[in-house]
């Protein structure tokens, strides 16, 4: 039988019991490869639907450093009865099966062209423990112990990571330890190893962190000095705000009382959630919420009324596949439209586009200067992919020197000084007003704030110039907004090309990937990676300098697509759709074809026929 | 309608408050309500209340939802920052003004349609929270501004001025405050400032969640024979429990009162409210009586009026929270950004 061989660069897959306490077990493992100083990257896949309580966790294992999603497994660890034909199913032919042995299984359950691999981890497990929990955690451990041996995974690597998970608890390293041991020597004594699938050392990781957006995107939010935050549990985006409180409860407490200088809501619906950020943030704290989709929607009035106030919002989007009973735990960036005009009248908003953990700190961080500089509402655009799963980036950076940008806050000061202050006056051609603080000062600088109707001093009209004048300053503020946006970053192909390509957050990974292969395949193609909205003039050039401009996305309709045809007025030919939205993450695999088959139908022709 | 500032001519006789403050310094932009219309005299309570308290005005935040009462905050108060935010979402926006400052006064000023209606929901969640606010409900029993429809709070029975008769019950957002745990609750009659100034004043002294529902006619939708909330039936059906005098710590206590007829509570910052008695055996401090009592006026027909529950000893948002002393919007690089070392830290432990 065919037994796949790779060093460096393979998928593993897990499939578990959600609750089996296998996350921990499963994280060793991929920790465990990266400290080797080989690449990885990883998924979670956790259906909604909890019959049978499946998770998947998926390690591809990249000497190259490709951190998209590969597509196929060549080696599963199947722990999950319920989801066993689907998961040995899965397996590429002449991969690799490790499953529980205690229990004898028909043959029918297995597949001829699959390497078989059994250890009795539930019977070794009944003879060494007692406790039933221990039993369950420990078997996950074992099966760490038989992957090291099986692909060769240095032991003195799990080692050190069980002694600094369990530091101080010594009590708990030594039976993990002994559990890790156990399932190793077994391995050892009773399997071929390593099989053909193997890892060996590298140094391609560098300093390199290992951390899930929300994580990095709540780091953000408290490096930028986010006090308030509100909101309301829903799949992808309750980790970010849980995240948050984990580290304000760590890094935000007045060392004298121990009290929190910051406060969370856990508010009644989104509708609510907004609004606490809105009143807050009109008050002079930092503010945000954390949300998806069916979130923005209940949000949209809100949004409205802190485009037209004026008012700073910061809004984590962690982007699902949509509607509310939709998929709520697959991945899509179907929020873009709903997100650059969100609410009635007419408006446009801040979006950022994270790539990965790491933008999502910084620009998590960055969004409340933003806010602040345009007294708007600004989207920080996650989706489930980043936000929920653990990516190999580049270390967060702090600089100590930088300082919040609170925009123009008029003081009291100022205001003593009789300096003239309109809340909606353009006073530095900017479109960007001044503002006050509440109880600011006893007689000077304070108003009355609505929606619109009002002129610049922010006296009660209802006259139609007044209202004209007010969205044209608008307008120019969202235009200064352009320069002050993340740029977006462009990559140039090998030699001269007519064509392009843009795309924009967790596509980056997969995209990197599919580049190269196209260009081994003869295409050679610019890319632009979008950070954000308003397009930066960067953007509209890169497209007007190419024949055509592949624009590639996680969603059905095209949703950036249509934002720059409408926003630079760009002729909707030019700008080719690659789309994926099933909501799985998309793929340098899917990429690569998907663009090779458009490019020979549209005359690009390759050198050498894209393989899929 | 234009923006119409007041004159500010001040006449040297006007008397003044601690602050050296006429009540006109208390006033706002004129009204453009309707003549007679109800929330204009609770407007004027507040800013009798509000001088009389020698609040600094600018150290007030009022905020509203979206209604004719929910404009008001534009006609008293000028040195105040206002909020005219979305229909019935006044209280969270409160919620988060207040977390970010917690050094100010909150007012909330709402309708019944805004938090009977469409806010019922926000309208809970903020007495549940203890959020430290006075939440006046400006009470028609219509929607005044979208022209005289039914709200939540309109009587079962109810006529309204084309003669359509109200079916469905009416939510008793008095009774709703009580169970959901806001630590001052009141109702008053925009028709009744007597009553009204010191219930307003008691509430902005008290440090915690005060409701008072104040029923208000709509003279334009809601003053016709068969309202319930017309000036006429509420004079009728009133049934005040007490008389509230709202005595600063400061002031002397005069007047003597007959044993047994006063009831009298210590506020948090030392202010006592003093209640005479009307009706005998009323404890505002008992919330379990008073919420019984309440239904079985209610049962008889009775509009009850006066302070209906106090407690005085109430906690708040931020000491549930646990937040600083200091307003969170004070707060700066050096207090919130934990720094690079920190950083470098957590980068390790993600390694
Ligand atoms: C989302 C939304 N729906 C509907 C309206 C229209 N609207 C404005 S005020 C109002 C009712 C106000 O009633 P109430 O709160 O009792 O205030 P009143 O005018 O009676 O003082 C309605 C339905 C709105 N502004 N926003
Ligand atoms: S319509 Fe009714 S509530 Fe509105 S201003 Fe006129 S009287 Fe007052
Ligand atoms: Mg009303």
């Amino acid at each position: 039988m065919r037994a796949l061989t790779a060093t460096n660069d393979f998928v593993v897959k897990f499939a578990n019991v959600n609750g089996s306490g296998s996350a921990s077990a499963n994280t060793l493992f991929a920790k465990s490869i990266l400290r080797m100083g080989i690449p990885i990257a990883s998924r979670n896949i956790f259906p909604s639907n909890i019959q049978g309580l499946p998770t998947w966790f998926e390690v591809r294992v990249s000497g190259e450093g490709h951190l998209g999603r590969r597509g196929g497994v060549d080696l599963m660890v199947a722990m999950n009865p319920q989801t066993w034909d689907r998961d040995v199913a899965e397996i590429e032919p002449g991969g690799y099966l490790l499953y529980d042995s205690t229990k004898p299984l028909p043959k029918s359950k297995f597949r001829d062209d699959v390497n078989v691999i059994g250890v009795p981890l539930t019977e070794m497990c009944n003879a060494a423990y007692t406790d039933a929990r221990q039993r369950q955690l420990m078997k996950n451990i074992m099966y760490v112990g038989a992957l090291s041996a099986l692909l060769q995974i240095e032991p003195a690597v799990v080692e050190a990571l069980l002694g600094e998970q369990f530091k101080g608890k010594e009590r708990l390293a030594q039976p993990n330890r002994d559990a890790f041991h156990m399932g190793r020597d077994w391995a050892l004594k009773n399997l071929e190893c390593p099989i053909g699938l193997r890892l060996s050392r590298l140094d391609a990781v560098g300093e390199r962190i290992f951390v899930d957006g929300n994580t990095a995107a709540a780091l953000g939010a408290l490096y930028g000095g986010a006090t308030v935050c509100a909101w309301y549990p829903i799949t992808p985006s309750t980790s970010l705000a849980e995240a948050f409180e984990r580290y304000c409860r760590r890094l935000r407490h007045d060392p004298e009382t121990g009290r929190k200088r910051y406060a969370i809501v856990q508010a009644e619906d989104e509708l609510a959630a907004i609004g606490v950020v809105v009143g807050a943030a009109w008050n002079g704290a930092r503010a945000f919420t954390a949300t998806s989709g069916p979130g923005i929607s209940l949000m949209q009035e809100f949004v409205g009324l802190a485009y037209f106030a004026e008012i700073p919002a910061v809004i984590f989007d962690v982007q699902r596949a949509g509607p509310s009973t939709g998929m709520p735990t697959r991945t899509q960036q179907a929020d873009v439209l709903a997100c650059a005009y969100a609410s009635h009248g007419d408006t446009k908003h801040i979006l950022l586009f994270p790539e990965d953990p790491h933008e999502c700190f910084a620009m998590g961080a960055d969004a409340f200067d933003l806010a602040d500089r345009f007294q708007t509402p600004v989207f920080v655009m996650l989706d489930l992919d980043i936000g929920m799963n653990d990516w190999l980036c580049e270390p967060f950076r702090w600089d100590d020197a930088r300082r919040m940008d609170r925009g123009k806050v008029m003081t009291a000061e100022e205001l003593e000084a009789g300096r003239t202050f309109g809340r909606y006056l353009d006073v530095d051609g900017d479109g960007i007003p001044y503002r006050t603080y509440p109880g600011t000062h006893p007689s000077k600088g304070s108003f009355f704030t609505r929606g619109t109707s009002r002129d610049r001093f922010a006296r009660y009209t209802e006259h139609g110039p007044a209202y004209v004048d007010n969205m044209q300053r608008l307008l120019r503020k969202f235009e200064t907004a352009k320069a002050y946006v993340p740029r977006p970053v462009e990559r140039r192909a090998a030699q001269p090309t007519r064509d392009g390509v843009i795309y924009y957050g967790s596509t980056s990974a997969p995209m990197r990937e599919a580049l190269a292969a196209l260009e081994r395949d003869g295409v050679h193609l610019d890319a632009l990676r979008v950070r954000a909205f308003p397009f930066h003039d960067e953007v509209m050039d890169f497209i007007a300098r190419h024949d055509r401009v592949f624009v590639v996305e996680q969603n059905r309709d095209a949703q950036l697509r249509t934002l720059l045809t409408i926003e630079g007025c760009v002729d909707p030919a030019r700008l080719v759709p690659i789309l994926h939205y099933d909501g799985t993450p998309i793929t340098a695999r899917f990429i690569r074809a998907a663009i090779a088959d458009k490019a020979s139908a549209l005359n690009v022709v390759p050198l050498r026929k894209a393989v899929p | 309608m234009s923006y119409l500032p007041k004159p500010r001519l001040h006449h040297p006789t006007l008397p003044k408050n601690a602050l050296g403050y006429t009540r006109r310094d208390y006033e706002g932009a004129i009204s453009t309500l309707c003549a007679g219309c109800g929330h204009d005299s609770i407007s004027a309570a507040i800013i009798q209340a509000c001088w009389e308290l020698s609040i600094e005005p600018h150290r007030v935040a009022k905020l509203s939802g979206i209604g004719c009462s929910s404009k008001t905050p534009d006609y008293f108060l000028g040195a105040s920052h206002g909020f005219n935010s979305v229909h019935g979402r006044m209280p969270s926006v409160l919620t988060g003004a207040n977390l970010a400052n917690r050094d100010l006064i909150y007012l909330g000023i709402s309708g019944d349609g805004d938090s009977a209606s469409i806010g019922l929901g926000q309208f809970a969640h903020i007495m549940r929270r203890g959020v430290n606010m006075t939440y006046i409900v400006e009470n028609n029993g219509v929607y005044g501004l979208t022209k005289g429809q039914f709200s939540a709070t309109s009587d079962k029975g109810s006529k309204a001025k084309k003669g359509a008769v109200n079916t469905d019950e009416a939510i008793d957002l008095v009774a709703l405050a009580m169970q959901l745990g806001a630590t001052f609750v009141a109702r008053g009659f925009s028709g009744d400032k007597a009553q009204l100034v010191p219930l307003i004043k008691a509430a902005l002294l008290h440090r915690g969640a005060a409701f008072i529902d104040c029923i208000s006619p709509c003279v334009a939708f809601n003053n016709h024979e068969g309202s319930t909330k017309s000036y006429d039936f509420v004079r009728e059906h009133n049934e005040a429990v007490n008389r509230l005098d709202v005595i600063l710590g400061r002031q002397p206590i005069t007047a003597e009162y007959e044993p047994g007829s006063v009831i009298e509570v210590t506020q948090h910052d030392g202010s006592v409210l003093r209640l005479r008695k009307i009706a005998p055996d009323y404890d505002p401090t008992d919330r379990v009586a008073a919420m019984n009592y309440l239904q079985e006026r209610k049962a008889a027909g009775e509009i009850v009026t006066g302070l209906l529950y106090v407690d005085p000893d109430p906690t708040d948002l931020h000491a549930k929270l646990g937040t600083v002393e200091v307003p969170l919007n004070r707060l700066g690089d050096a207090e919130l950004c934990p720094g690079s070392a920190a950083l470098a830290r957590i980068n390790a432990a993600l390694r």
